[in-house]
């Protein structure tokens, strides 16, 4: 564990990428396989299988400082990581250890099978044998939650400068549905056929916010597609059958049964990139019809006819088993939409449409349309470009509409977690109804940590009541809450929900009977919803 | 029953039986002040009372008040109130000060720590049977280690930086913690420039006698390549802006009790977090109040509500005094201007 413990507090004594990457790449020049091979596995998401539940570990962190559980949470609550603070709370350990990440990632994977109290003590056992930085990171891995600052692609470019291989086809590699347990350092990493699992998708092309329109040139060396609200998605026809990924990584097949025909209906060896939306039959359902299939496993018959789903395809990236990504945007979407020309009527795949402009004035009014589209906004593309991995700034951009707003009070506060932790971040809102202010929407992002500690000072002189960790406030501050979607939904109290709710301004210029009304923000629920 | 010595009005902590205030937030005729940290010595009291090792650098921020000064453990009467001012062991010339009245004592901690670091006359309990104490650091969370070991790691991250041809920057509050990290600096690894703010306490600490390694202090003359492997010390509010991006590559560390929390110091955006408080830690502050034997128990800035409740759960007598020094908690205490 010293050697990943190490690893660990390189990383988060730095902000700055490279050193991530040298310390990282270091690493996995000198660490045994199976030590490199569960790096990449926690830093691709796939973590080693919960053990314990975390309300044991507190009662046995509680137990082990000889401190009250009550005091354990508040401490908790101040820290706001579980993890690091029952590291802290721990009197120091009595002995040392030796072993490995590997060692202690199969301590964990055999304490799935014994009892409550033989776990606990193999628990204690650790603690009692870790450092603090160690104990933080075994903790990490019993509960779960691995964020330390590295993303895929930093581990993937390290990974790179370590093996000497493309990052390009390591993040390839790295893809799909594997884990330690089905496969070897060796084989993931170095073994010749990359492809051997029919399901690997590609690494997803990604976009960031179009920041200057005037440098993109003419508007005839772009493609323009609606933004939809649905997952992204890769559709995967090999060997016959299908796979469904998310961007998130997430093999979701089974999800969308409605989709299996496509097995089928796709040639063998296609990969389509695009849009898995709600569809009414002419135009995508709300986000918040799609979020109800997404939570389930299984389907009912009921969901699956209330809300079909299909794929929106805008790319396509395998055709005939050949990787097509190098080859022109231009040329791909050609293919793809001949491709889609060619299914049998009803297919639940449909080309997202290209929209055509000859300048940008012209993009822009089509794009001010996009909410009667029940899109976010559009897609721009540049017709020339390849299908990129990952996040690339230059070809793809996203062209958003502006959000919705509306003037809300604040009325509940609580702290936040991680780097946020000791701060009143996460806010509950409310806007009027006659003399009563209605909660609405929470919100937890958008200002400026100068703002945030501000706002804490204020939540601490200001706290009219304590539920746990929630402090009602003076109803003082009111804010503009942007938004990109607005629902009803019977589950919350005001009737409404919000797509993507953020604090956009704190408007210290307005005055609590200055916010808006639950009229108001029913009125934008008849005009958008 | 015990009468109350102390008795805590809207201006500060009372003391009814000598007609004086002790660390005082608004004017009044008579304060007695703990120590020169701006929550605790404010400006606009009439007389002012404090150790004369802590006169200096209260002259130095109030101006010239009106103030009389007592050494350690001398015993002033003032009105029915025997008062002496005893070590805290927080910064150089720190206090508590101890009350008693007929019989009765109460004792104010001030904001104190019970590591001796070397440099600030060292913390000693005082029996009494009541006890005014500080929490700052008050959860089980919070444990410092040996300052020599923290020692250690800031020269480390010094020589590594050096060696590197980085410039460091150590953040830490002018008053006090500056000087300890001072102090704890070894001269050796390259030359130790100082801000403004922190040269300045050093000039008046200097002056009565404190011993400091020779420091460089950074005017807008200086030149700033003329010094590679540079230490600077300098205040927090520093980190991130255009004066310290003007030394080039750098790299950043903090020094606080507030670092012991990665989220703190993730927020900070410095490189490197270095644990050291001029407060006590949960450790220090449970066995300085055992040492006192006192009773009755008050604790002021810090998580009071928890540490309180964990002090009844203890069987103390224990209350939370609503004091206006620091933050309530969290980081923003520094902000504040307490050296945490």
């Amino acid at each position: 564990m010293r050697r990943f413990a190490a690893l660990f507090t390189v990383i988060d004594q730095t902000t700055r990428t490279s050193e991530k990457v040298a310390a990282l790449a270091a690493y996995f020049s000198r660490a045994p396989d199976a030590d490199k091979l569960w790096t990449i596995a926690i830093f691709s998401g796939r973590r080693p299988k919960r053990a314990v539940t975390t309300t044991r570990l507190r009662d046995w962190a509680a137990e082990a400082a000889g401190i009250p559980l009550w005091l354990f949470e508040d401490s908790y609550a101040v820290v706001g990581d579980l993890a690091e603070t029952i590291a802290l709370v721990l009197p120091p350990a009595r002995g040392a250890s030796d072993g490995d990440l590997s060692h202690w990632i199969n301590l964990l994977r055999d304490m799935t099978n014994s009892d409550d109290e033989a776990r606990k003590q193999a628990v204690l056992r650790a603690w009692d044998r870790l450092d603090t930085t160690e104990r933080l990171v075994f903790n990490k891995l019993l509960t779960g939650g691995f964020r330390m600052g590295v993303s895929q692609k930093l581990m993937t470019r390290a990974l790179a400068q370590a093996t000497g291989r493309d990052e390009a086809e390591l993040a390839h590699r790295l893809m799909g549905d594997w884990s330690p347990d089905t496969t070897s350092f060796a084989d993931l990493i170095e073994a010749e056929d990359a492809t051997a699992d029919l399901s690997r998708p590609y690494p997803f092309c990604l976009a960031y916010g179009v920041e200057d329109l005037a440098a993109l040139g003419p508007a005839s060396d772009w493609l323009a597609e609606w933004k939809w609200d649905g997952i992204r998605a890769q559709v995967i026809a090999r060997g016959g059958a299908l796979h469904i990924w998310s961007r998130g990584e997430e093999l979701m097949t089974d999800r969308f049964p409605e989709l299996a025909r496509l097995a089928g209906d796709l040639p063998d060896g296609t990969v389509l990139d695009g849009e898995l939306v709600a569809w009414d039959g002419a135009a995508p359902l709300p986000f918040a019809a799609l979020q109800k299939r997404i939570t389930r496993k299984t389907v009912p018959k009921k969901l699956l006819a209330e809300a079909p789903v299909i794929l929106l395809a805008y790319d396509l990236l395998e055709a005939g088993g050949a990787d097509l990504r190098t080859a022109p945007l231009s040329d791909r979407r050609a293919r793809l939409d001949t491709l889609l020309d060619a299914l049998p009527q009803g297919a639940p795949v449909q080309a997202s449409p290209v929209i055509m402009a000859e300048d940008w004035d012209r993009l822009s009014a089509i794009r001010a349309e996009a909410r009667e589209k029940k899109a976010e906004g559009l897609m721009i593309k540049r017709r020339a470009s390849p299908y990129h991995v990952g996040r690339k700034r230059g070809d793809w951009w996203k062209w958003k509409l502006d959000p919705l707003t509306i003037d809300a009070v604040m009325i509940y506060a609580q702290a936040g977690h991680g780097r946020r932790a000791n701060l009143f971040t996460d806010f509950t809102f409310a806007v009027w109804q006659g003399n009563e202010l209605v909660p609405f929407t929470k919100a937890y992002s958008g200002l400026t940590d100068a703002e945030f500690g501000q706002i804490t000072q204020w939540v601490r002189r200001n706290t009219l009541q304590r539920f746990g960790p929630v402090r009602q406030v003076t109803p003082h501050h009111v804010f503009e809450i942007a938004f990109e979607g607005i629902q009803e939904s019977p589950r919350h109290k005001s009737g409404i929900a919000l797509r993507f709710p953020r604090m956009l301004r704190w408007r210290q210029d307005k005055t609590v009977d200055q916010a808006d009304s639950l009229d108001h923000l029913r009125a934008l629920l008849a005009q958008y919803g | 029953m015990a009468h109350a010595v102390l008795t805590l009005t809207d201006r500060g902590l009372y003391c009814a039986a000598g007609d004086f205030f002790i660390d005082p937030w608004r004017p009044v005729d008579r304060a007695l002040i703990t120590h020169g940290h701006a929550d605790h010595a404010r400006p606009g009291h009439r007389r002012y009372l404090c150790t004369d090792g802590c006169l200096p650098v209260m002259r130095h921020r109030l101006g010239d008040v009106v103030a009389e000064t007592v050494r350690y453990g001398e015993v002033r009467r003032i009105g029915d109130a025997e008062v002496s001012f005893h070590p805290a062991g927080h910064v150089p010339g720190s206090a508590q000060i101890r009350v008693a009245v007929r019989g009765e004592v109460w004792v104010v901690s001030g904001d104190y720590k019970v590591e001796d670091d070397g440099l600030s006359e060292a913390f000693a309990p005082l029996p009494c049977h009541a006890f005014i104490s500080e929490c700052t650091f008050g959860l089980p969370v919070f444990h410092w280690q040996k300052q020599a070991v923290v020692a250690d790691q800031i020269n480390r991250w010094w020589a590594d930086n050096a060696a590197a041809g980085r410039v460091s920057l150590l953040a830490a509050y002018s008053l006090g913690k500056a000087q300890r990290l001072l102090h704890l600096l070894d001269p050796a690894i390259g030359p130790i420039l100082t801000h403004a703010a922190v040269e300045n306490t050093n000039a008046v600490l200097r002056a009565q006698g404190l011993r400091l390694p020779d420091t460089i202090k950074i005017t807008p003359d200086l030149d700033r390549k003329a010094h590679p492997g540079a230490l600077i010390v300098a205040p927090p509010a520093v980190l991130g802006s255009p004066w310290a991006r003007r030394f080039g590559a750098l790299s950043t560390g903090y020094a606080s009790g507030w670092m012991q929390m990665r989220g703190v110091r993730r927020r900070r955006a410095a490189d490197r977090g270095f644990v050291i408080s001029d407060h006590a830690d949960w450790g220090g502050l449970l066995g300085a109040i055992k040492a006192t034997g006192a009773e009755k128990l008050f604790l002021t800035h810090g998580y009071t509500d928890i540490f309180t409740r964990f002090l009844r759960d203890q069987g103390y007598d224990a209350h939370v005094l609503a004091t206006e020094y620091g933050g309530e908690d969290g980081a923003e205490a520094e902000d504040a201007g307490d050296a945490a």
